[in-house]
């Protein structure tokens, strides 16, 4: 009875097993080699949890659950991160909700309506955007931006003053920095990310679908949201998430827009804080809980990402399932 | 299966870097010692330290505050002592006192003495406090046609807690009776950052300003809500400038460099002294300095003290591991607290009274004993 062992192309015709000492030094040398690399990064993440949670834990001991609470005053040594987890959170979405459209948008002009030739150097031009450093982003937001931005955020203001919803998000109090100056600026951040995935992504469609909806008589738009859509929704949003996770972490331009003031409120032109912000801001003086409350938030900071990671990849992963499987 | 040449090379690279990698992660970890002063082999070090020849490096960090004093004076110094090279990183008071119990620095700058928390960082150690220079903290304002503002502790206690809102409020009245206040609402600048600079002037409050003053004191305080936040003195000093109706507490040094105008505040004396080196050198001659050299200028006696004045010491480990460390920090300290207070004035910070001055560089020969 011939054996059900897969062929493994790696491995020389004639051998049994993977890992047997038949197979040549330099095969094994290397697979040894890649393994170490491997799992050298998950070490590396693990003893980072570890640590900083060791460093967080008095914190979470003393605070318990009152690290939910809105109170952050080291004068009184008093620690409840919650305006900081909403701040991060407020920043996201606007970064979000500016970033995608705007990504989504180009990914699809580079693949359906642009011809091949112009795509190259539109590329290139939303790749730079990547380039720009962090603090570059913070300073030019904070020295140009926000103080040209303060007057559209004060004639919002005036002009929404008394319209019930609007008045709770656009109204007074507005300042240049703000979490809506932070959002802006974190989706100029996030934009090249989403948008090179999203491409990549869309890029994948089989032209026969493209063709096919044509054929069956759809408009541009038609074949867009019946032949493309369905195929690369799964990585939009995988990409999407990606962004979201970038935009949590972004440390350097959040702080110096933010405007560092640890308050929840609707009004998104009012300055507010966030937890990289915090982080970046008061580490240099604190001692003690402080402290520890600081390396928590970073601990709360690493997992969040951490699962928005995740659901990146699982929302990917099923996608890319289906479309294999249909 | 034979490798060809290239792919032998390729092979070969690969092995060393990760040969490499494998021994830099298992061999043990070398202590952080702090970096010693090397002698030069033609100069001899003195443990005096004064007019010898001292060569080598020493590291520093801490206090920002004191970081434009210490930038100005190791440039003067090279011309003193050319082979001794000092770097004075910043970085904040919290930084410099734990890289000072690391023993990764050689000395620290520091705006307040080492906190009970802190305290257990130095078991074992003792530290000696040089005190290097004061400098007064200034109320600025942007109101327009209003100079010469004076202010009361309770006043400002109010103003800072959110209570008094506009500018035309009867407490400011009370005192600035010939000027004209308009009815501007009143805008916070504070620092975003942690910083001495907050927890001196929070410290003030607490003193001068009584009940009027309920967020405590530290190098971070939960301002209103309405506050504007800059990074740094120089963020807080920008905002001030470009807000009508704004105060903030910045630094002389800054409040100067920026052009700012800056209000008189009542002393415990019970006259309006305006900032100035002299009344901040007059704050500090009426503090009271403990044998270890420790002292607050804030809210102390004096007809001409200013009252919020704050001072920074530069933090030294009593033990030092070798004599040509203890050598330079002798050098350098004794310069900063000999010619390089003549620097201060043109820097906008005030030298020290020489009460303190000369107890300070009798305390050298402590260093290394």
């Amino acid at each position: 009875m011939s054996t059900a062992v897969k062929a493994d192309p790696a491995v020389p015709a004639g051998s049994a097993s993977p890992l047997s000492t038949r197979r040549p030094l330099g095969d094994r040398g290397f697979q040894i080699l890649a393994l170490a690399s491997g799992l050298l990064v998950l070490v590396i993440l693990v003893l980072i949890a570890v640590s900083t949670s060791q460093q967080a834990s008095s914190w979470f001991s003393a605070e318990g659950l009152k690290i939910f609470t809105n109170n952050w005053d080291p004068a009184t040594n008093q620690f409840g991160a919650l305006a900081f987890i909403y701040g991060t959170a407020i920043t996201a979405v606007i970064a979000i909700i500016m970033a995608v459209p705007v990504s989504v948008g180009i990914a699809l002009l580079l693949n359906e309506v642009v011809p091949y030739r112009w795509s190259r150097p539109i590329v290139y031009v939303v790749d730079l955007l990547a380039v720009v450093p962090s603090v570059v982003w913070g300073l030019w937001g904070i020295l140009v931006f926000a103080p040209w931005i303060q007057h559209i955020y004060a004639s919002i203001a005036s002009g929404v003053k008394g319209v019930p919803v609007l008045d709770a998000l656009f109204g007074s109090p507005t300042s240049g920095a703000s979490f809506f100056t932070a959002g802006i600026i974190l989706a100029f951040m996030i934009t090249p990310i989403v948008t090179s995935l999203s491409r990549e992504v869309i890029a994948t469609v089989p032209q026969i679908d493209r063709e096919g909806a044509y054929a069956l008589g759809a408009t541009r738009w038609e074949m867009i949201t019946g032949a493309v859509w369905p195929h690369s929704q799964g990585g939009v949003v995988g990409a999407v998430l990606l962004g979201l996770g970038r935009a949590m972490g972004e440390t350097i331009a959040a702080a110096l827009v933010i405007g560092a003031s640890p308050v929840i409120t609707s009004h998104l032109f009012a300055p507010g804080y966030n937890m990289p912000a915090v982080i970046a801001n008061q580490f240099g003086e604190a001692s003690g809980e402080f402290r520890a409350a600081l390396m928590g938030l970073g601990v709360l900071l690493f997992v969040f990402t951490i699962i928005i990671n995740v659901l990146a990849r699982g929302v990917v992963e099923r996608s890319a399932r289906r479309k294999r499987g249909a | 299966m034979q490798f060809r040449p290239r792919q032998q090379v390729t092979a070969a690279g690969v092995a060393v870097v990760a040969l490499t990698l494998a021994l830099g992660a298992c061999s043990s970890s070398s202590s952080s010692s702090t970096p010693a002063a090397n002698s030069s082999g033609g100069g001899s070090s003195s443990s005096a330290g004064g007019s010898a020849n001292v060569s080598g490096t020493l590291n520093a960090s801490g206090s920002t505050f004191q970081l434009s004093f210490q930038q100005a004076a190791i440039a003067a110094f090279k011309s003193v002592q050319p082979n001794l090279t000092v770097n004075y990183g910043g970085g904040g008071s919290g930084k410099g006192r734990t890289d000072l119990a690391a023993g990764t620095v050689n000395f620290a700058g520091s705006d307040s003495t080492i906190p009970d928390k802190e305290a257990s960082n130095f078991t074992g150690k003792t530290v000696l406090y040089f005190p290097v220079v004061i400098g007064p903290i200034t109320l600025s304002y942007n109101l327009s046609g209003v100079s010469g503002l004076k202010l009361t502790a309770p006043v400002v206690a109010g103003i800072f807690s959110g209570k008094i809102k506009t500018w035309n409020d009867p407490a400011i009245k009370a005192d600035n009776s010939g000027a004209s206040l308009p009815s501007t609402a009143i805008t916070l600048a504070v620092r975003s950052d942690s910083s001495g600079t907050t927890a001196n002037f929070s410290n003030f409050l607490v003193l001068a300003g009584g009940s009027a003053w309920t967020l405590g004191t530290s190098s971070t305080i939960k301002w209103p809500s309405t506050a504007r936040a800059g990074s740094g003195n120089a963020g807080v000093a920008q905002i001030v400038k470009s807000t009508p109706g704004a105060i903030g507490y910045v630094d002389y040094a800054d409040a100067k460099a920026s052009g700012l105008t800056f209000a008189s505040v009542k002393n415990k004396a019970g006259n309006f002294v305006a900032p100035s080196t002299a009344s901040a050198t007059a704050a500090a001659e009426n503090a009271t300095v403990k044998p270890d050299l420790t002292f607050s200028c804030i809210w102390t006696a004096g007809a001409q003290s200013y009252p919020i004045t704050y001072q920074s010491w530069d933090l030294v480990i009593q033990k030092q591991s070798s004599t040509s460390t203890t050598a330079a920090l002798k050098a350098y300290i004794g310069y900063l607290l000999g010619d390089g207070q003549k620097l201060l004035p043109t820097l906008n910070y005030a030298p020290l009274p020489s009460n303190i001055d000369q107890q300070a560089v009798a305390q050298l020969s402590k260093i290394g004993s």
